[in-house]
């Protein structure tokens, strides 16, 4: 019996996407715990195995040992079906991301795309989750994740847009390749196409927070005004998967900014490229993400609505008048 | 539109500038302490509840049993009873019971004891979930340290 390699290709990297995604979110969980106690002065966790490195395998298996109660009324399909829309989008937007030259599952020509296409499913995911739980707390909360994800969703779409414009192309392989051979090659610093270029990742990395809901802008789950939000009624690993959900966004969101803004798995100084290049920037970036969280308090939802209208998007939009007129000009 | 721009400025200063106070707090030392594991040494006035000193010399309790301590307290938590024995001086102490939950750490038994028979102790781990657990019965426990 003959095993079409191409069928083996697939199989094997879904299982280390799933393995990937999953290992990320419990360690993630773990990072996230450790860096709030140093910032607190405090140590996080450390009772359950070394430096607590078993704590999420012990959260994992108490999560799983809960009870899935669905509330009386809530609809069943939806309710269930919100999770699983959560997380699958999240999974299926690691296809096209390259995390080293050879390292892609599908180099597709329209990566970036098809990454923002599935990554705008999982709004759906927290609105129909709400919406089954038949609770009006989580459906408040839900239409405030909807209205926050169309708010920052614009913004984001405008700086790639304006990046595709810079490298010409959506496939994010290529979108790496143009960016080798040092720091000053990285789109952070092509100054040529547009001198606001740190503004461009800045603005993305902002929306990345809140298409995340991550602190500041987590309002999905703002618990002192909304009990949890839109996912109130979930218990154990119904809330758990939005959680993973959550991270694995997490790792999507920093991924693209590492390939669309910081060379990708470029070396800074044009020495040894590869993946552990790429693991280092995402990871530094999902520190500052986890250290911007413990930094600030949650913003209101008039100022997160603000700051997206009146600043991000304007903003957005000056960089790409700019960079269309000088990549015009030069 | 300058007010504008200087807002954004601004707010992304500001921003940084509380990202530096974090990180560096990050890097700070942890001031936690493992509490079952590491305790704070002791300091030498600290006030627990009272407890019988024990005598060096004679092996026993320094109380003469002439009752000060249980005159001068304002919460009437100390008992004691004591008898007088063939061949000893004094008076010896057959009893004598501490009701912690009525104390208040007043001090004023230690400073009334003419023989510094009382002193306090070091004791703060008292849990219980009975109010009959804080009655102490303090010749035992003095006979309890002794062994």
């Amino acid at each position: 019996m003959t095993i079409d390699p191409e069928l083996l290709r697939l199989l094997l990297y879904l299982v280390g996407f799933i393995a990937f995604i999953a290992t990320n979110a419990a360690y993630l969980v773990w990072l996230e715990r450790k860096e709030a106690g140093h910032i607190q002065c405090r140590i996080g966790p450390k009772e359950v195995g070394p430096f607590g490195l078993l704590q999420p395998v012990a959260d994992g298996l108490k999560l799983m040992t809960k009870q899935l109660i669905i509330p009386k009324g809530a609809d069943s399909f939806l309710f269930r079906l919100g999770p699983v829309l959560v997380m699958t989008p999240a999974v299926m937007c690691f296809v096209t991301i390259p995390y080293s030259d050879t390292i892609v599952a599908r180099n597709l020509d329209v990566g970036l795309l098809a990454i923002f296409a599935f990554a705008s499913v999982n709004v759906l995911g927290l609105l129909l989750g709400a919406w089954g739980s038949r609770n009006k707390y989580a459906v408040i909360s839900a239409a405030r994740v909807v209205s926050q994800n169309v708010a920052y969703e614009i913004p984001m779409l405008i700086v790639i847009v304006t990046m595709v414009m810079v490298t010409g192309t959506m496939n994010l392989h290529e979108v790496v390749t143009t960016q080798l051979g040092g720091f000053w090659h990285w789109n952070v610093f092509r100054f040529t196409a547009s001198p606001l270029m740190p503004v461009a990742f800045l603005i993305y990395f902002v929306c990345m927070l809140a298409e995340t809901n991550r602190a500041p802008f987590d309002m999905a789950e703002a618990e002192s005004e909304l009990i949890a939000g839109a996912f109130t009624e979930y218990p154990g690993m119904g809330f758990g998967v939005f959680f993973m959900g959550e991270y694995a966004n997490i790792v999507v969101g920093t991924s693209m900014a590492t390939i669309l803004f910081l060379g990708g798995w470029d070396c800074p100084f044009g020495l040894w490229p590869g993946l552990h290049w790429f693991l280092i920037k995402m990871y530094a970036l999902i520190f500052t993400v986890i250290w911007i969280r413990w930094t600030f308090p949650r913003t209101t939802f008039y100022s997160l609505l603000n700051l997206s209208w009146k600043v991000l998007i304007p903003v957005a939009f000056a960089n790409l008048i700019l960079t269309s007129a000088l990549l015009k000009v030069l | 539109m300058k007010a504008y721009i200087r807002d954004i400025v601004n707010g992304t200063w500001s921003l940084l500038v509380g990202m530096t106070i974090t990180i560096r707090y990050f890097f700070g030392p942890v001031v936690t302490l493992q509490y079952p594991h590491q305790t704070v040494p002791m300091k030498p006035r600290f006030r627990g509840h009272i407890d019988l000193v024990l005598d060096e010399r004679k092996g026993t309790n320094k109380c003469i049993v002439c009752n000060a301590c249980m005159k001068t307290c304002p919460s009437g938590c100390i008992t004691l009873e004591g008898e007088k024995r063939e061949g000893v001086k004094q008076k010896v102490l057959t009893y004598y019971q501490l009701d912690f939950t009525k104390c208040s750490l007043c001090g004023l038994c230690v400073e009334v004891c003419p023989t510094a028979a009382l002193d306090f102790s070091k004791d703060y781990n008292l849990v219980g979930s009975q109010e009959s657990e804080f009655v102490f019965d303090l010749l035992k426990r003095l006979e309890e340290r002794k062994q």
